[in-house]
């Protein structure tokens, strides 16, 4: 597969500014913000099949916001983050996705989370049993399928 | 010229190997050509911290997302349902949930039963023996007993309910319901060299513990033991024909590109209800100038999918997420037709689990429910794990334009024309799904679900494949006999799901595999006392 082309430095300001807008910083949670920089290297670097779709997001976000998107306001950001979210299409889908695919895998979310940052593997998890008493009902009532 | 073999098959998913498997006790020469690739267990994701973000790349469902060297492209613009399959060794089994329901009597008889369709050249009864070899091969676990199906005793226990499991199952008894563990092909116990499913959670893109039973960890390693010569990256572009109308082998193109012929006494096609059509549609001859054995002009069409109406709500607390296998109950309640509904037959509820981080945060997203800004974590903490759901499987009715053909523009990248896929909803279909989303709304406020909402088709759901290359008694209107040979060609055997009469309301691979269990049969029956070709 060809390399990934890489962003210009104005479309990385714009995404860096769009993620911290999507998903900030929790203090409460003691969570990162999706603008962090070990995260956000993460997203550049797994922009991948999506880069092109990504790039036309972001030349609409730049559009919506008169100029660079990074440069607004903080409040400001908000209501053209939201102004492109409402416009929906694959391009916003794989703007969103990046972020989230690097997001909610870093191990600081994830502790924020309660969830043990590690692959499923090899340890895998407990699911409990259950109580199978609950069937009881169902195992009481007469063959139902048709013949 | 490669050396001929006596039984030549394409395609080594669900229904291939299983052919593989059983006709290698006949001591003929046995050879699969695969277009795929082995996957190592190695190679799973969920070996990795990106387990969820290769749902997206290299282990996505949707072949034209995923576009490996191995897969071929899909031309489903005019579908609003996708295809997804896997190639390689194992086929989709490797991408596969591993729900494992069978088809029931009535579904063998729809039209005497119901007036619609038509009756399937074979019943439950004549299958039985072979579900029961098929479970023990793939290692199935359930609970035997379920008062929606004849009597089966599944070799392993069953899945855990979890907290999802009691959570849905105590709403189902509120309704009066039915509900039952779902047979399934993930090991419950240590299973013939397979581990115990150890609740990875990510069963669909493989399973790297190996509790999941595609058929590269169950048939295959028995039938090459047995004999069987699996050929990887080798994908057929056509099936040939001698001067008597006799299928005579395949051209395929191996590992490095090279043309290569492959001839064979007997030619077996499992290449799944798109490729198979795809397949016999490329294979095109004077004799047969739109595809091999399509006298009929049948080839590709009646495609089926089962239309999937996904309904998921929130409950206030925890509930399994994305641990253990994902589907884990059934429900039968609405399977079987009646006069009272506004449309003819019914559905199976796939109970499911949860989902991971990621993919909870994407489809949230999408949906509206996770807002951007401050709020974001907050409103985050009360979707994650906190999910319930139910799918209504929907029989979908062959219906003759819905269909396969080769798209005149997109080819793969050996060259070979690519399918294009033509299907719309029917009316009943659609009234079905509305049935299902408005049965599966109450069950989910009966398990104290709010916030529900659905996804009806799934787009990405063109998982079962069936129909295109119907089975019947009368050479006009099937392709393939009640034992799986082409009317046509009388050494050419489909045994995938493009044989399917009818699609039933169940997740398709356990009658896929007995189906193709019941052909080979067949095979090395009629080969011994000399009625294979009459
Ligand atoms: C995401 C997903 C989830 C699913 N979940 C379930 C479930 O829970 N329960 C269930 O019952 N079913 C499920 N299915 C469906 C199940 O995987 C299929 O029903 C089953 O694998 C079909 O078996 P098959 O033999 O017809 O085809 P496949 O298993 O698809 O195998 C076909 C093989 O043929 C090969 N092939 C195709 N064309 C060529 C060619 N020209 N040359 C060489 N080789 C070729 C392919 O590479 C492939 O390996 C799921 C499928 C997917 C994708």
């Amino acid at each position: 597969m060809p390399a990934t082309p890489a962003l210009t430095a104005a479309e990385a300001r714009d995404l860096r500014a769009f993620a911290g807008t999507m998903i900030p910083a929790s203090d409460r949670y003691a969570a990162p913000g999706a603008d962090d920089e070990a995260i956000f290297s993460e997203i550049e670097r797994s922009l991948g099949r999506d880069r092109e779709d990504i790039g036309l997001a972001l030349g609409r976000l730049s559009l919506l916001a008169g100029g660079a998107f990074a440069d607004l306001p903080a409040d400001r950001r908000l209501t053209v983050a939201n102004e492109l979210r409402a416009e929906g299409g694959a391009p916003l889908t794989a703007l969103t996705r990046v972020i989230l695919l690097c997001y909610y895998r870093d191990d600081r979310v994830m502790r924020s989370l309660g969830q043990e940052p590690r692959s499923p593997f090899p340890l895998g998890h407990v699911v409990e049993q259950g109580d199978w008493s609950l069937l009881d009902p169902v195992k009481k009532r007469a063959p139902f399928y048709r013949r | 010229m490669n050396e001929k073999v006596d039984v030549l098959i394409i395609g080594s998913g669900a229904s291939g190997a299983a052919a593989a498997w059983s006709l290698a006790d006949s001591k003929m020469r046995i050879l699969c050509l695969e277009q795929g690739d082995w996957v190592k267990p190695t190679d799973y994701p969920s070996n990795g911290r990106d387990w969820e973000a290769r749902l997206f790349s290299d282990f996505a469902i949707n072949p034209n997302r995923r576009a490996r060297e191995t897969d071929y492209p899909i031309n489903d613009a005019n579908s609003p349902i996708k295809v997804v399959n896997f190639n390689g060794v194992g086929g989709s089994t490797i991408m596969y949930t591993a729900h494992y329901p069978r088809l029931k009597p009535s579904d063998f008889k729809v039209r005497s039963l119901d007036g619609v369709a038509d009756d399937w050249p074979v019943d439950y009864d004549t299958l039985e023996p072979f579900f029961a070899e098929n479970d023990r091969m793939m290692g199935v676990s359930g609970l035997a007993g379920d008062p929606g199906y004849p009597f089966h005793q599944p070799p392993m226990p069953p899945l855990p309910l979890g907290k999802s499991g009691q959570r849905i199952g105590k709403a189902m008894n509120k309704l009066g319901w039915h509900w039952w563990p779902s047979d399934s092909t993930v090991a419950t116990v240590d299973y013939e060299g397979r581990g115990r499913c150890i609740n990875l959670g990510h069963c669909t893109p493989g399973c790297a513990q190996g509790a999941k039973a595609s058929t590269d960890i169950t048939y295959w390693p028995a039938a090459i033991r047995a004999g069987v010569e699996l050929r990887t990256r080798c994908r057929v572009r056509e099936i040939t024909l001698d001067e008597h109308g006799m299928a005579s082998g395949a051209i395929y193109y191996d590992a490095k590109g090279e043309e290569k012929f492959q001839p064979a006494e007997l030619v077996i096609v499992a290449c799944n209800g798109v490729g198979t059509p795809r397949l016999m549609l490329a294979s095109q001859s004077g004799r047969f100038p739109n595809g091999i054995a399509n006298s009929t002009d049948l080839v590709g069409r009646n495609l089926m999918f089962h239309p999937y109406a996904y309904t998921y709500g929130y409950v206030d607390e925890e509930m399994d997420g994305n641990h253990g296998p994902t589907l884990c109950l059934w429900s039968q309640e609405f399977y079987e037709t009646d006069a009272a509904r506004d449309f003819v037959r019914g559905y199976t509820f796939q109970i499911n689990r949860g989902m991971g981080s990621i993919v909870e945060a994407i489809s949230s997203t999408a949906a509206g429910r996770l807002p951007f800004g401050a709020d974001h974590h907050a409103v985050y903490r009360r979707l994650l794990n906190h999910r319930l759901s139910l799918s209504a499987i929907c029989e979908d009715l062959p219906e003759a334009h819905n269909r396969v053909t080769l798209d005149p523009v997109l080819k793969d990248p050996s060259g070979i024309p690519a399918p294009r896929i033509d299907y719309t909803l029917s009316d009943n279909s659609r009234k079905m799904m509305a049935h299902g989303i408005a049965r599966a709304t109450e069950a989910l406020k009966a398990a104290g679900a709010t916030d529900i909402s659905t996804e009806a088709p799934i787009m990405n759901g063109g998982w079962h494949l069936l129909g295109t290359a119907r089975m019947g008694t009368d050479p006009e209107r099937s392709v393939v006999n009640g034992w799986g040979r082409c009317h046509d060609v009388k050494n050419l055997f489909i045994v995938d799901g493009s044989i399917w009469v009818t699609s039933g309301g169940v997740n398709p691979t356990s009658t896929i595999q007995a189906l193709s269990l019941w052909i080979a049969d067949n095979i090395k029956r009629r080969a011994a006392d000399g009625t294979l070709f009459d």
